[in-house]
């Protein structure tokens, strides 16, 4: 039923500092090739000096936005949109996960307090729920409502459910979480109404480092099932600073 | 040796803030920074020093400060009445729009904001670490701030003496009267005439769910256009976007708003009036109005001449009978005049 992707990307305006530049309508990897396309584009035209004006670009599901400097010399936005649009028409999709990470899982039923009552509304038993998991390859579209909380698509037919009813106004940390054809991580405690199924021991995001966020737009994630007692042992060296990011990193994807 | 600012009492709705963390929303990561930049601004401009350091932002009740350790410097933005007390007891009310030396022991209760929000500025700038490239507080993701929190009792910050003679603004700063200006956008589409004219011509009044994140408005009802909805694929939205979830009540975004949203954005509050958005609040009332890229970029040499007319005509303390007066008299006037900002024109402060 999905539109295909829209060739002709186009300008909105998000106030006088910023442009939507929409690729199309459907969450796909199609779309989200583009959108990763142009932020590469821009990356690239960076780094030899161009573009000056943008500050920043921030990535969704079928959007790049892109963010001016203000003055009061000019409109530093609108002098740009052409250039933009043309960028966006012309720079190649970027259909290569960023980087490939095989994450720790566990679903311990202290973890997940939904999955359960998930597996049953889907006629599923909680290893075929395990098995699905473990099965997919998650595409991150985007980073957004908490830092560095993933919205990974790419979640089987087989798990869709849509939020719950009623948002929890807690959910611990590190939980992972699906709803609709998405999976997350919280990275913080917060409220949230996304189906708890397992949690993981690594907290994904650290500001004590300049690239604070493990998982990028565009970054695929491969969720590995452990136990309760790795997931302790994990907790504990993760707390003290002793799991390292890359080792995580699944080789062959590590190619940026 | 530097003092220190101690709080005795944290007040509420403090918080420490920059101009905010840029660079990292592809992340997640929120702006924060100053709810007014402008203000903030004004502040550190009284202590003769960049405008972009790290000060103390007060949305309801302000601190109260006690200097330790050695004489230390701060400035007084907006519309609050501190009072000073010094060793002896003996307490006194002090005009804001000025720096002031606390000597050690005395205190300084800054009291209510009367309206709108407000800054003290430290000497020398507070100095906490910078976390993703800003001091500003995120308290929802534990960032900037003391330990990714609002300050506390018994909290110290490092505070510097300051140099040469107090400074004193010839006025309070005023922002614009009238209503916030936005740019239709990006889902103008979305809202049918007879939605577009309910925004531009009716009064929305801030409610209770107003904070740094956002504020919650209450007015005539924004239907969306049948077909077309109040939910849209989630995308990036910024501080002074105009949110209409599907009850059609907007919500105006802050600061501290998320980087990400899925509901339809009518239009966006130029960046020339965010700083004045900070001042609303539960029980203000907010109009819109449309403009056009030329007239928001206006507004902005408009805001940046208002602020420079004011940092020019900051200068000496006038008398007031306190104890510096007598420092100033001894001859230190010669370094209160001002000061001109370069390209001052188009400076805004959040280049």
């Amino acid at each position: 039923m999905d539109a295909p992707s829209d060739p002709y990307p186009r300008l909105h305006p998000l106030g006088d500092a910023a442009w939507i530049v929409e690729f199309g309508n459907a969450i796909d990897e199609l779309t989200h090739a583009r959108v990763m396309g142009l932020a590469q584009a821009l990356a690239d035209a960076k780094a030899l000096g161009l573009w000056r004006d943008v500050v920043e670009w921030v990535p969704a599901y079928t959007t790049l936005t892109v963010h001016f400097g203000v003055s009061g010399l000019g409109d530093a936005a609108q002098d740009a949109a052409d250039a933009l649009l043309a960028l966006a028409r012309h720079s190649a999709p970027l259909s290569r996960p960023g980087r490939r990470w095989r994450l720790p899982m566990c679903f311990d039923a202290e973890f997940a307090p939904d999955l359960d009552e998930l597996a049953k509304a889907r006629d599923l038993s909680h290893e075929q729920v395990v098995a699905l998991m473990t099965g997919t390859a998650f595409r991150v579209y985007m980073l957004g409502f908490q830092p560095g909380f993933p919205y990974m698509g790419g979640l089987p037919a087989a798990l869709e459910r849509p939020r719950r009813a009623t948002p929890r106004t807690d959910v611990p940390e590190r939980s992972v979480a699906v709803a609709g054809r998405m999976c997350a991580v919280y990275p913080w405690r917060s409220p949230g109404g996304w189906h708890l199924i397992g949690r993981t021991p690594l907290a994904l995001f650290n500001a004590a480092r300049s690239d604070p966020a493990w998982l990028h737009p565009g970054d695929e994630v491969h969720w590995v099932a452990i136990g309760r007692a790795r997931f302790d042992e994990l907790e504990r060296a993760a707390a003290v600073g002793a799991v390292q990011r890359d080792a995580w990193l699944d080789e062959q994807g590590s190619s940026t | 040796m530097s003092g220190f600012v101690e709080f005795v009492d944290a007040g509420a709705g403090v918080s420490i803030q920059d101009r905010g963390r840029t660079g990292h929303r592809d992340i997640g990561v929120p702006l924060a920074g100053a709810a007014d930049p402008v203000l903030l601004a004004c502040a550190n401009a009284l202590l003769a020093q960049a405008e972009d350091l790290a000060a103390l932002e007060v949305v309801l009740l302000g601190p109260v400060l006690r200097a330790v350790g050695a004489p230390i410097r701060l400035a007084l933005a907006g519309d609050i009445a501190p009072r000073l007390t010094r060793e002896d007891g003996h307490t006194q009310p002090i005009e804001p729009w000025r720096s002031l030396t606390l000597q050690p022991g005395e205190v300084l209760a800054v009291g209510p904001c009367r309206s709108g929000i407000a800054y003290l500025a430290l000497a020398g700038g507070v100095d906490v670490p910078v976390v993703l490239g800003s001091r500003s507080t995120y308290a929802r993701a534990g960032l900037g701030g003391i330990d990714g929190r609002a300050p506390r009792a018994g909290d110290r910050l490092p505070c510097g003496a300051g140099q040469g003679a107090q400074r004193q603004a010839a006025r309070p700063f005023a922002h614009a009267t009238g209503p916030m200006r936005v740019l239709p956008g990006p889902q103008d589409a979305h809202f049918d005439d007879d939605a577009w004219r309910l925004f531009l011509h009716s009064d929305y009044r801030v409610t209770r769910e107003a904070d740094r994140m956002g504020l919650r408005l209450q007015g005539p009802t924004l239907t969306h256009r049948a077909g077309l909805g109040a939910d849209i694929v989630s995308e990036a939205v910024v501080p002074g976007a105009v949110q209409v979830p599907g009850a059609g009540q907007p919500i105006v975004l802050g600061v501290d708003a998320q980087t990400i949203g899925g509901y339809t954005k009518i239009a966006t509050v130029i960046r020339a009036d965010l700083p004045r958005l900070a001042h609303a609040r539960p029980g203000s009332v907010l109009r819109f109005r449309a403009v056009t890229r030329g007239e928001a970029l206006a507004a902005r040499r408009e805001l940046a001449a208002l602020l420079n007319d004011w940092m020019s005509r900051i200068g000496p303390l006038r008398a007031t009978g306190e104890p510096e007066e007598s420092a100033l008299r001894t001859g230190n006037l010669i370094s209160g005049m001002i000061d001109a900002r370069p390209d001052a024109d188009c400076t805004l402060p959040w280049d």
